[in-house]
């Protein structure tokens, strides 16, 4: 029985293939002509007005977006940038003022109870505060999906097991949640998420009330679960460390439009949104407050010029070219290069010794790839 | 005290035992769904029917203004239609149960209120209707909050039960009156309260039993 469940859990498709009958329904999973693979969830022109005593709040916008099946799609923005509102359109716990969702395809504003019941049963959410149910125990939460769905008694035992050996929490199956630590809170969350088997996985700040460590393992959690089953993830939340830990694809939200979107690592490399940048800000450092106390505005004899590089590509930066180009001894003063998903992403601080004078020097650095920006002067103090 | 009273103070005591409990399970019966509906057709609730929503909440507001003596007698009618008499220990219990009721309902709407909504949210997220969302949630996430509630209204209704007295329905208030206070009789009076007071703190104390066991889950 162990083997079986787990190489149900490895292989995807037969994960799909033995779905519920909510999975299959005739928006086919794949092949279909014509129709997006399944986990496609598609915005046209969505917009959300909410109507209050102090008037109308615009949440979202005419948002236009398609997030394509098996991404980690991360959507960003501050308090109040109408994250929460585009994410929870997506299973209609929110509906739009105007605009469609379309999930594999098909739009679901249309779906009655029956239709919009076995939608859901295709998505499974976590939330910030975990959302479990006090009185049931881990097993009895982790089963209610399939015990509403109706599924029998005999298929609900396994299944529950698969799911929590998933999520590594097979020992605390007849435990009550309140006995259990916040990550071990969310990951039976995950398990009661993913029991049905759902093509869609929407992560509501799930990770917003968690340390740092356990974030981290629950970022990897759902990344594993990504990779094995092959699940669309679609995550919201307020800092940049989870996009890059998590996430292929970023949408930065301000005000309720888009301000930027793209893979992370080109989002990441190259900001072109001012509210990118401010979500960036936590995430690169700053100039050391000594140097910024050197820094002059203009060049002075014997100063060095100080270059910021923002530098993302497929190569890490070249330094001997970067030596060449400068044509000139060359300090490194602060630099942190990333990989993200295959790129060297991150910033370096150089002074060039004596360039003062050489007003080509950034054209040159620049012809190495990368961002150049001559931020200031500081005299050698040797 | 002679044997004679002895044995009327048991009779008394297994009266207001016997109508207390029989009312207070009409009361659950009918509050229990009375809480639910007022909960599920509120603003914000899973089933919005404010115009139905205001008229129960009028209703039960309007039962829970008038005090039970006058209610006892008020309902008289009623009683006959129901228990097809007005004297004795069922007489009482119409009344008992048509006052509990809406006092039971009310504690049981601040329980169920008080759910977790994102726990509401959660249940939706994964496929359930609005019938699942009672059972699996609401009900037993709110039960230590109900358990706590009748609690309160069994110990409120064995003193409302001292004045069934009033349509011969006997019990240990009736007593306390007619042979304590009209006769005189110390001791009857003080054997009563003692009583009384034993038997209330027996139920908050049960009470109070099933409400930790449920919340220490």
């Amino acid at each position: 029985m162990a083997g079986l469940a787990f190489d149900t859990i490895r292989d995807p498709a037969r994960w799909i293939a033995e779905g519920t009958p909510a999975r299959a329904l005739p928006a086919a999973r794949t092949g279909q002509e014509g129709r997006p693979a399944a986990g496609t969830v598609r915005f046209e022109a969505l917009s959300k007005t909410y109507r209050s005593a102090a008037g109308e709040v615009r949440a979202l916008d005419s948002i236009d977006l398609e997030i394509p099946a098996g991404a980690i799609f991360g959507i960003i923005g501050r308090s109040g940038a109408g994250k929460s509102t585009l994410l929870r359109a997506v299973n209609r716990l929110e509906e739009p003022t105007s605009g469609r969702v379309l999930i594999d395809g098909a739009p679901i504003a249309a779906l009655d109870t029956d239709g919009l019941v076995a939608l859901r049963r295709r998505i499974g959410m976590i939330f910030q505060h975990f959302n479990l149910l006090s009185a049931k125990t881990v097993r009895q939460n982790v089963a209610l999906p399939l015990v509403v769905a109706g599924v029998p008694r005999a298929e609900i035992g396994p299944r529950v097991d698969e799911a929590l050996r998933l999520v590594g929490l097979e020992a605390k199956a007849e435990t009550y949640p309140s006995r259990l630590s916040g990550g071990q809170k969310q990951r039976v969350g995950i398990a009661r998420a993913l029991v049905s088997r759902p093509e869609i996985l929407l992560c509501d700040e799930a990770t917003s009330a968690l340390d740092p460590e356990t974030t981290l393992s629950i970022l990897s959690l759902l990344r594993d679960i990504n990779r094995r089953l092959g699940i669309t993830i679609v995550l919201i939340t307020h800092e940049m460390s989870v996009i890059r830990e998590a996430c292929s694809h970023v949408l930065v939200l301000e005000a309720g439009r888009i301000a930027e979107t793209g893979p992370v690592w080109r989002v990441f490399g190259a900001p072109e949104h001012h509210a990118t940048r401010a979500l960036l800000e936590p995430l690169t450092r700053g100039l050391p407050e000594d140097l910024a106390a050197r820094l002059r505005p203009h060049p002075a004899p014997g100063a060095a010029t100080v270059l910021r590089i923002t530098y993302s590509g497929r190569e890490a930066p070249d330094l001997s070219a970067l030596a060449a180009a400068a044509a000139a001894p060359v300090r490194l003063l602060q630099a942190g290069i990333e990989r993200i998903q295959g790129h060297a992403v991150g910033r370096m601080l150089v002074a060039v010794a004596a360039a003062g004078a050489d007003p080509g020097v950034e054209d040159r650095v620049r012809a190495l790839g990368g961002v150049v920006e001559r931020i200031g002067y500081v005299a050698t103090d040797d | 005290m002679s044997q004679l009273m002895i044995d009327r103070l048991w009779q008394a005591a297994f009266d207001t035992l016997f109508m207390v409990g029989v009312s207070a399970g009409i009361a659950v019966l009918a509050g229990l769904p009375l809480a639910l509906f007022l909960v599920i057709s509120g603003p914000g609730g899973i089933l919005p029917a404010p115009k139905a929503n205001r008229a129960v909440g009028a209703l039960v507001n309007g039962f829970r203004a008038v005090p039970f003596i006058v209610l006892l007698v008020a309902l008289i009618p009623f009683t006959r239609l129901v228990a097809g008499t007005t004297i004795g220990v069922w007489a009482a219990i119409v009344p008992l149960s048509v006052s509990a009721t809406p006092f039971f309902a009310r504690i049981a709407e601040v329980s169920l209120r008080e759910v977790d909504p994102g726990l509401i949210e959660a249940a939706q997220s994964i496929g359930c209707r609005r019938r699942h969302i009672l059972v699996h949630v609401l009900l037993p996430e709110a039960l230590p909050g109900i358990v706590g509630g009748l609690t309160i209204t069994v110990v409120s209704m064995i003193g409302a039960s001292a004045m069934a007295g009033a349509v011969g329905a006997g019990g240990l208030g009736d007593v306390a009156i007619r042979y304590g206070y009209q006769r005189f009789d110390t001791t009857v009076m003080a054997t009563v309260i003692v009583i009384l007071i034993a038997l209330v703190c027996l139920v908050q104390s049960a009470g109070d039993t099933a409400v930790r066991r449920l919340r220490a889950r």
